[in-house]
């Protein structure tokens, strides 16, 4: 448990101080889940522990994203200004993008002639 | 004599990151009992019920909200440690990323550019400043990388994060009602729809579906902060956006 916390923390650190020093243009946390990833590779396995840790911040991830949430107190006056286009792009935006992301993924998925996962 | 014990006990709690703390996992829980409570319905998502109590609470005690961020702060962190343990649902799915290599890519590039351009082409139509659009760009990514993102090119990150929530909230309670009407019942095409459109609620949601569609909602959440990250900044240089 207390090692695969450490683990976990140890490659976001990484991934931290590399974005910082070589300046690459993406945030330290998706450095770390690479380096977490390649580590896996290299076992060969999900240790239980590890395992164990992940699915539990994993199932509680819709928690993590509520103090980023109540935010929309600080920016009440921008978003009450700006209110027609901003939900517009969050509304419209996340059908688009839904539909879109999708039917490419059914259309190509048929033409590689390989079914996906389960149907439900 | 009665209202002076009172008075110093929330003195003393207003000063200390315990009681927002509590106080957003107590939400949570109210939350989700509710959303339990209503048969699961996607509307009733347990993110947009606990934001709300909290701001009620925020808003009835005049609590300032970097005095609720300094405790709710301990929470915020662990979405860092959130994304790298990404790697593991990733790890577990290599078999079926491997079967499904290309539909995967081509889903992964026409998702993450239109979630950006459709973002900053409606936002520009409708008059948003340059910064709102900077902000907005990023908003289908997981939120600790959509905020660097969103900092690295001048938008405003606490905005973004706000506009990352709303954005995961809209995919979780709309998805899977659309895929009804499009009449897409793949779970692991569901799945990656909605983690490359909602990242992380879109995937909690997934995850109460089925285990495939939520494994594909990880793996589209952490390709697409992946390639968003490296593919936004420039392509909003290239707009004339940000700095």
């Amino acid at each position: 448990m207390l090692h695969a916390l450490t683990l976990i923390l140890v490659c976001q650190l990484i991934g931290e101080v590399g974005v910082l020093v070589t300046g690459l243009p993406v945030p330290g946390p998706v450095i770390g889940m690479l380096l977490l990833l390649g580590w896996l590779f290299l076992k060969g396995g999900v240790p239980e522990s590890v395992g164990r840790v992940a699915d539990t911040l994993l199932a509680h991830l819709s928690l993590l994203f509520v103090p980023a949430g109540v935010g929309v107190l600080v920016h009440w006056e921008r978003l009450r200004g700006q209110g027609a286009a901003i939900a517009a792009a969050l509304v419209l935006g996340t059908l688009i993008t839904l539909a879109v992301t999708a039917l490419t993924m059914a259309v190509v998925t048929r033409l590689t002639g390989r079914s996906g996962g389960d149907h439900g | 004599m009665d209202e002076v014990p009172i008075a110093a006990i929330w003195v003393y709690l207003a000063a200390s990151p315990l009681l927002w703390l509590s106080l957003t996992l107590v939400c949570y829980l109210i939350a989700l009992w509710i959303y339990r409570l209503g048969g699961e319905r996607p509307w009733l998502n347990p993110v947009a019920i606990a934001v709300s109590l909290l701001i009620a609470l925020l808003l009835l005690t005049r609590t300032p909200y970097r005095t609720y961020f300094d405790g709710a702060q301990f929470v915020h962190f662990l979405l860092g440690p959130a994304t790298v343990s990404l790697a593991i649902p990733l790890y577990r799915q290599r078999e079926r990323l491997r079967a499904l290599a290309l539909p995967i890519v081509a889903a992964l590039l026409t998702g993450v550019l239109t979630a950006a351009l459709s973002a900053i082409g409606l936002g520009m139509l409708l008059g948003a400043s340059p910064e709102t659009l900077v902000s907005l760009a990023p908003k289908s990514v997981t939120a600790p990388v959509a905020m660097g993102i969103s900092e690295k090119l001048g938008g405003l990150p606490s905005l973004t994060a706000v506009l990352v929530v709303s954005t995961g909230i809209l995919g979780a309670v709309l998805g899977t009602g659309l895929f009804r009407l499009m009449g897409i019942r793949d779970d692991a095409v569901k799945g990656f729809a909605l983690g490359v459109t909602s990242h992380g609620i879109g995937t909690a949601r997934a995850f109460q579906v089925s285990p495939v569609m939520g494994a594909f909602s990880g793996l589209a959440m952490a390709l697409s902060a992946f390639v968003t990250a490296l593919l936004l900044p420039p392509l909003v240089r290239w707009i004339g956006l940000g700095g």
